[in-house]
């Protein structure tokens, strides 16, 4: 089983290069979907012994709802918005990259630092949490277009999630169920909202929405 | 009783979206609010009994912040429709650039506004932190619809920011959170229930490093929310593009509950004895977000955003009364009712003022208090109010935070704050006043009667800012020592 979790875990560090590194916004859609289903075969990998429904239906239903509601959604958010590339970040995809392998050091060392008791199952756990939670940052911060900056949200949302399965977190399956909720209804909104800037600025960047700033006078 | 202060509004969004009529929709969203308000009103005497294992339970803090949230919703409500009626009836030209634009659905807008209601009460009474969580996620997926009802390029950036910005920090808060259980777990390992109450109860044995960062990415997470600054980058694009009805909830409610989240952090930090720690981080910021006020307000051109600045400024404020601990905190839970009011109001005039000079510049603003005798003088008594004039509300909560600070022997936190409260009423006394006064320009002669609710709304909230200054209900008094005692 162990095997089973640290390949997980390894993948789930592969799509957050994937999503680092790659401009075409299908690829990044792709690697979102596949961390929403990675993340339900861990939490459901994490219990074993003691499988439950409740412990079966919850992570399934997340990893429907991340790996194929949304990625649809935002598939077709991408098709409205009529783009297919993230061109020109604000950091070249070079640089993302060394971003990422700066990241993913900082998560290990802080793995390493942060003293979990009862440890847990695998070491690698904790520090892909955090990695993939920082990648999504850094996706929001050098990334213009709309899309990719929730690409980068679910991102970091998917890096807290699979923290709480790190510290195998029990949370009642009501409040699981909202936090999901939560992340559907808000990607939903801000699919809308990406369609509603398509329209009215004829593109999806989001620098170009400077109209509103304050600067010290 | 707890269950349906939710589920009233709720499910009256739900229908509020499918109807047609704007005549009944607009009964169903006045009805509604007063329903609410006097379900809250009711709680005061009848102790509502705990729903959900405990999980919505109200206790002084919570009560507090939902009765004012739903006085608050009354107040705009009543306006709103007013607001919408008036909307039905003009073509809209946007203010600034002159092009046309439209209106989102005002069923859309009504049924979020029930649906912002919801979510806000919720999170006043959830004593589930997890719970909390979800809630506060919900008041902004609710609201962002508000910011962009009229359908313009920059109510949409506004939007979109708010809607970034926030479920960012929000999903730090959510990382706070699963860090606090892991703080909270038992040496045996086993986890505590993610209650309040649970979580006081034991506090003795918090595993400090995790609480810590813990309190620090609650604090971010729901700052950012609150709009403490450096955090606060959506909040004065959002309140100037919001329709002022909606500005006024996002600032006299919203604020409110974001800040309620920090306070359920405060009140463990406090059971914990972690209090030195948490103190210290409130008081940074809240000096920060006050200082960034004073200098963005300083020069503000925009009367809207000057207002949003304000609120950066009393949310440093309410931080810097809790990190000060002891009196101020009593100071700061009395700071939130005030201010809330208070800005509120001011919003709302500002909406009248908006829809008669058609300008958010408050250089091409003149002469209000000729043009519009009651909002005129609102603004006047708001802009007192708020800058800490005797003798409205918020002088005596700010003044009891001060005078806490020089007790506690809090020196440089005392000048640096009364320093910036100066800066400040100085920044904001110039242009306000200049609108006030002088004689109107010409473009403002043609002036179509407007709806009595758009000036007696504000009105009646000036009064209660003012009452506020004078007498505080013994009863109120009481429930403001019950919620700071917890806070340390």
């Amino acid at each position: 089983m162990i095997q089973l979790i640290n390949s997980i875990l390894v993948l789930l560090v592969l799509t957050g290069f994937m999503l680092l590194s790659s401009s075409r916004l299908s690829a990044c859609i792709r690697a979102i979907a596949i961390q929403g289903v990675l993340l339900g075969v861990l939490a459901i990998s994490m219990q074993d012994g003691q499988l439950s429904a409740a412990g079966v239906l919850f992570p399934l239903s997340s990893a429907v709802v991340k790996g194929f509601v949304l990625p649809w959604l935002l598939f077709r958010a991408m098709r409205e918005a009529d783009t297919v590339r993230e061109i020109e970040p604000l950091i070249s995809y070079n640089l993302s990259i060394i971003a990422g392998a700066a990241a993913l050091g900082v998560s290990l060392w802080l793995g390493h630092r942060l003293q979990l008791s009862p440890q847990p199952r695998s070491s690698l756990l904790v520090p892909a949490a955090f990695f993939t939670s920082l990648v999504g940052m850094i996706v929001i911060a050098s990334r213009r277009k709309a899309l990719t900056q929730v690409l980068g949200y679910l991102a970091l949302e998917n890096g807290v999630y699979a923290f709480g399965s790190a510290v195998a977190l029990r949370l009642p399956i009501l409040v699981e169920l909202g936090i999901l909720l939560d992340v559907f209804v808000g990607v939903f909104v801000m699919g809308i909202a990406i369609f509603h800037i398509s329209r009215e600025f004829d593109h999806i960047d989001t620098d170009k929405l400077e109209a509103l700033a304050d600067r010290l006078s | 009783m707890i269950v349906l202060l939710i589920v009233i509004p709720a499910s009256a969004g739900i229908v509020a979206f499918f109807v047609e009529s704007d005549r009944l929709r607009r009964i169903l969203l006045l009805s509604t609010a007063i329903v609410q308000t006097a379900l809250s009103l009711a709680t005061w005497m009848v102790s509502p009994a705990p729903a959900l294992t405990g999980w919505l339970a109200e206790d002084a803090l919570g009560r507090l912040i939902e009765t004012l949230t739903s006085i608050l919703f009354l107040a705009a409500c009543f306006y709103a429709v007013a607001y919408l009626r008036e909307e039905r009836r003009q073509t809209h030209s946007d203010f600034e650039e002159g092009f046309l634009f439209s209106n989102a659905r005002e069923a859309s807008f009504t049924a979020c506004l029930l649906f912002f209601l919801a979510a806000m009460t919720l999170v006043a009474v959830s004593q589930q932190l997890a719970l909390l969580w979800v809630a506060v996620e919900a008041t902004t997926l609710a609201s962002a619809p508000l910011i962009y009802f009229h359908r313009h390029h920059r109510s949409l950036e506004a939007a979109w920011k708010y809607l970034l910005i926030c479920s960012v920090g929000i999903a730090l808060a959510l990382l706070g959170i699963f860090f606090l259980v892991v703080a909270a777990s038992n040496p045996d390992g086993s986890s505590v229930p993610l209650m309040v109450q649970n979580l006081r109860s034991n506090a003795h044995h918090l595993n400090a490093p995790w609480f810590k960062a813990a309190f620090v990415l609650l604090l971010v997470g729901f700052g950012t929310k609150m709009g403490l600054a450096p955090f606060h980058t959506w909040l004065p694009d959002a309140h100037s593009e919001a329709p002022s009805v909606a500005s006024a909830l996002l600032s006299g409610a919203l604020l409110n509950c974001a800040f309620l989240g920090i306070l359920r952090a405060q009140e463990i930090s406090v059971a914990g004895g972690l209090a030195a720690f948490s103190d210290k981080l409130l008081l940074v910021f809240g000096l920060v977000s006050m200082g960034v006020a004073a200098a963005f307000i300083s020069g503000q051109t925009d009367y809207k955003r000057m207002l949003a600045y304000s609120s950066v400024e009393h949310m440093g404020i309410l931080a810097v009364g809790v990190g000060l601990g002891g009196a101020a905190v009593f100071g700061a839970v009395l700071h939130v009712i005030n201010h809330a009011l208070t800005k509120a109001m001011l919003f709302l005039v500002a909406g009248n003022l908006l829809a008669v000079y058609r300008t958010k510049n408050s250089a091409e603003v003149s002469g209000a208090l000729s043009v519009l005798p009651v909002s005129g003088v609102l603004w006047l008594v708001g802009l007192f109010a708020i800058t800490g004039s005797p003798p409205f509300g918020p002088f005596l909560s700010e003044f009891t935070i001060l005078k806490a600070a020089l007790d506690h022997g809090q020196i440089f936190v005392a000048i640096v704050y009364l320093t910036l409260l100066a800066v400040i009423m100085a920044a904001m006394a110039a242009p306000a006043l200049a609108m006030a006064q002088g004689t109107p320009g010409a473009h403002v002669a043609a002036l179509p009667a407007r709806a009595l609710a758009l000036s007696v709304v504000p009105a009646i909230l000036g009064i209660a800012v003012l009452v506020m200054g004078i007498y505080v209900p013994p009863v109120l008094t009481r429930a403001l020592r019950e919620a700071a005692h917890v806070l340390g």
